[in-house]
């Protein structure tokens, strides 16, 4: 018993060294300016020197329906981001784990991280260079077509879509090919022997193994783009306002960092709260 | 041996007071970009001074009065909008400035000097520094005269080429010009709701930036929209591109930024060379010449510039002083009701 007491408080100072810049870093980058948040959320105002505290600014968001239309608006953008990268990114991912091999694999890997390499807000610049009218779409398009198109997507819903898609696509895939990698083949060989059909592999052996990766990736796109307001604010033109445009005005233009920050916080516990819902599934799957 | 540790230690103290007598700091507090941080200037006024000028910036008003208000002592000068003025008075952030020891200020234009939002009892608070206008540009490819109505936005013939800032304040103003009304004084709110509503429609996208503005024309995505002046001019001067000022019949927004000495500031005499400097023809010329400026508050400023300048020509027209009504302070509660107002009119849930 004493030994292996000693052992374990001996493992815990070797790994002390270890965990201690990770959680040092933590507390110190997320915890306090958090905590911070917190207090701020409970002011009365920020412009006083002596504010006092308050619930009102969380009251704010259930007296006035447009923050909670604002939140229902995000989740849908949100959700529809990430269904389709689950639809373009598990293909990729698939073809990507099971079928290239060497040197194929590596070069369109690169071309899945590429994005990931640039800054976002050039990323989203560059969108608004191919979807305006007479940007590159437009007039690639009208030099194919036989007939004369009109293509201007800027400033509007699809356009918010294709940012996001565009900016978060990369997590699906990764986590996608993770999952999927590490799928033996001679599952899918043995199922094939035993006579099963493309789609009963897909559905029976691939997709449940592959479950967790998904949903990996689902929750890692879904979490940001519901709080998401630079994509809005530049590719969605007067329908680009959404929760995190409304949370980004209190900070920056009225300055009233309580309110932004009881909007934030109820942001969060309305992620968490969907993230629960959704536990016994990811449990099942992991 | 004590007594010459001590005669040093005196020594040192002195040397340090002298430095610190010799070269002062001067804080300044101010938009990023906005004259008092060109490198042309700053280096001109160290020259002229010996004084090292030290910028500090702020994002939005409110953060530059709690600026104030958490670092007493710290700034110098501090350049406050003056529709902010009242509210700095009220909580005592600024000083009173002694006018005769900056000369410039004889050639400011007396109806800005003697403006009541920066002179309260016979003190003067505020040194009218730069003054512009927010009105509507247009397109010059889209129009072959100029309008002269702001209803031209509203005009169906340009739907989904029209912009606006994404500024609350902006939004109603423009919403207040169009239904006949003070900006200042707006009665009917629910006039201005309904005129911005059917404003909406027409809206291409809501510009945040010049860049931004400046990038939809240059695509030929839009015909007109709200706009600065100074920024007007820098687009058809630096840029060329085809824009030009409409000042409307209906009026023009007009914003007044001057130069204030902070309570408590540990270099007022630095302060108020500095805003001389500030006002100065030589200065103002130079930044407007190089990076592009909005108009002068000193007249003697403005008239040494070139004959065929913006800031000369269009914005010293006299049809243009007529028209302006100038910002005055709105509290924060109004404030945060007009961005209310705003953002149900943008998600439409009104």
């Amino acid at each position: 018993m004493a030994v292996t007491g000693m052992t374990r408080t001996n493992g815990l100072k070797k790994a002390l060294p270890l965990l201690l810049p990770a959680y040092g870093w933590l507390t110190l980058a997320i915890f306090l300016p958090l905590s911070a948040m917190v207090y701020f959320s409970l002011l009365t105002t920020m412009s006083s020197t002596t504010p006092s505290l308050t619930l009102a600014n969380y009251a704010a968001f259930f007296s006035d329906p447009l923050y909670a239309v604002l939140l229902l608006r995000s989740v849908k953008l949100a959700l529809l981001v990430m269904m389709i990268c689950v639809v373009i990114g598990f293909p990729a991912a698939y073809v990507l784990a099971k079928i290239f091999k060497g040197r194929a694999r590596e070069a369109i890997f690169l071309i899945v991280i590429l994005p990931f390499w640039s800054n976002s807000l050039v990323r989203v610049f560059s969108w608004s260079m191919v979807l305006r009218e007479g940007g590159i779409l437009d007039v690639v398009l009208n030099a194919i077509l036989p007939f004369k198109v009109s293509v201007d997507l800027m400033y509007s819903y699809p356009a918010v879509v294709i940012g996001l898609v565009h900016s978060y696509l990369p997590y699906m895939v990764l986590t996608c090919y993770l999952s999927l990698q590490a799928i033996d083949d001679a599952l899918i060989d043995a199922a094939r022997s035993l006579g099963a059909s493309r789609t009963t592999i897909l559905r029976r052996v691939i997709a449940p193994l592959a479950l967790p990766g998904v949903l990996a990736g689902s929750a890692l796109i879904f979490i940001p783009v519901i709080g998401s307001f630079m994509e809005p604010r530049i590719l969605g033109g007067r329908g680009g306002t959404l929760y995190g445009t409304v949370i980004e005005d209190q900070f920056t233009a009225v300055y009233n960092w309580p309110l932004g920050a009881a909007l934030s916080f109820i942001l969060l516990a309305v992620v968490l709260a969907i993230l629960l819902a959704a536990a016994p599934v990811l449990r099942k799957a992991a | 041996m004590m007594k010459k540790t001590t005669a040093i230690l005196v020594g040192l103290g002195l040397l340090l007071t002298a430095t610190t007598a010799m070269a002062k700091d001067l804080h300044v507090l101010n938009w990023k970009g906005y004259g008092t941080d060109e490198p042309f200037a700053t280096k001109a006024f160290e020259a002229m001074t010996g004084d090292k000028v030290v910028n500090d910036f702020f994002n939005s008003e409110q953060e530059m009065l709690t600026k104030l208000r958490t670092n007493p002592g710290l700034y110098d000068v501090v350049m406050i909008n003056a529709a902010f003025m009242q509210q700095a008075l009220e909580e005592k952030l600024v000083q009173p400035i002694d006018i005769k020891t900056i000369e410039n200020y004889k050639d400011i234009d007396a109806a800005k000097a003697t403006s009541t939002m920066l002179n309260v009892d016979g003190k003067t608070y505020g040194v009218p520094w730069t003054w512009g206008l927010t009105t509507i540009a247009i397109n010059e490819k889209a129009f072959d005269t100029p309008p002269t109505s702001i209803k031209e936005m509203w005009n169906p013939d340009h739907k989904g080429r029209v912009t606006i800032r994404d500024d609350a304040v902006e939004a109603i103003q423009l919403g207040a010009l169009a239904t006949g009304q003070n900006i200042n004084d707006i009665k009917d709110i629910d006039a201005v709701k309904t005129s911005l509503a059917a404003l909406l429609p027409n809206i291409r996208t809501f510009w945040s930036s010049e860049n931004d503005w400046n990038q939809m024309v240059a695509s030929n995505q839009i015909d007109l929209g709200t706009y600065w002046s100074g920024s007007a001019g820098r687009a058809k001067t630096k840029f060329k591109l085809p824009v030009a000022l409409a000042i409307p019949k209906e009026g023009a927004v007009g914003w007044l930024d001057t130069f204030a000495i902070p309570q408590g500031a540990k270099n007022v005499e630095g302060a108020e060379r500095f805003i001389d400097y500030m006002l100065s023809p030589d200065f103002y010329t130079k930044w407007d010449e190089t990076v592009g400026a909005p108009v002068s508050a000193n007249a003697r400023a403005v008239a040494a510039l070139p004959a065929d300048s913006f800031n000369r020509k269009v914005m010293g027209a006299p049809a243009v002083a007529d028209r302006i009504q100038f910002q005055e302070p709105i509290t924060d509660a109004q404030r945060e009701d007009y961005l209310k107002l705003w953002q149900s009119l943008k998600v439409g849930t009104n």
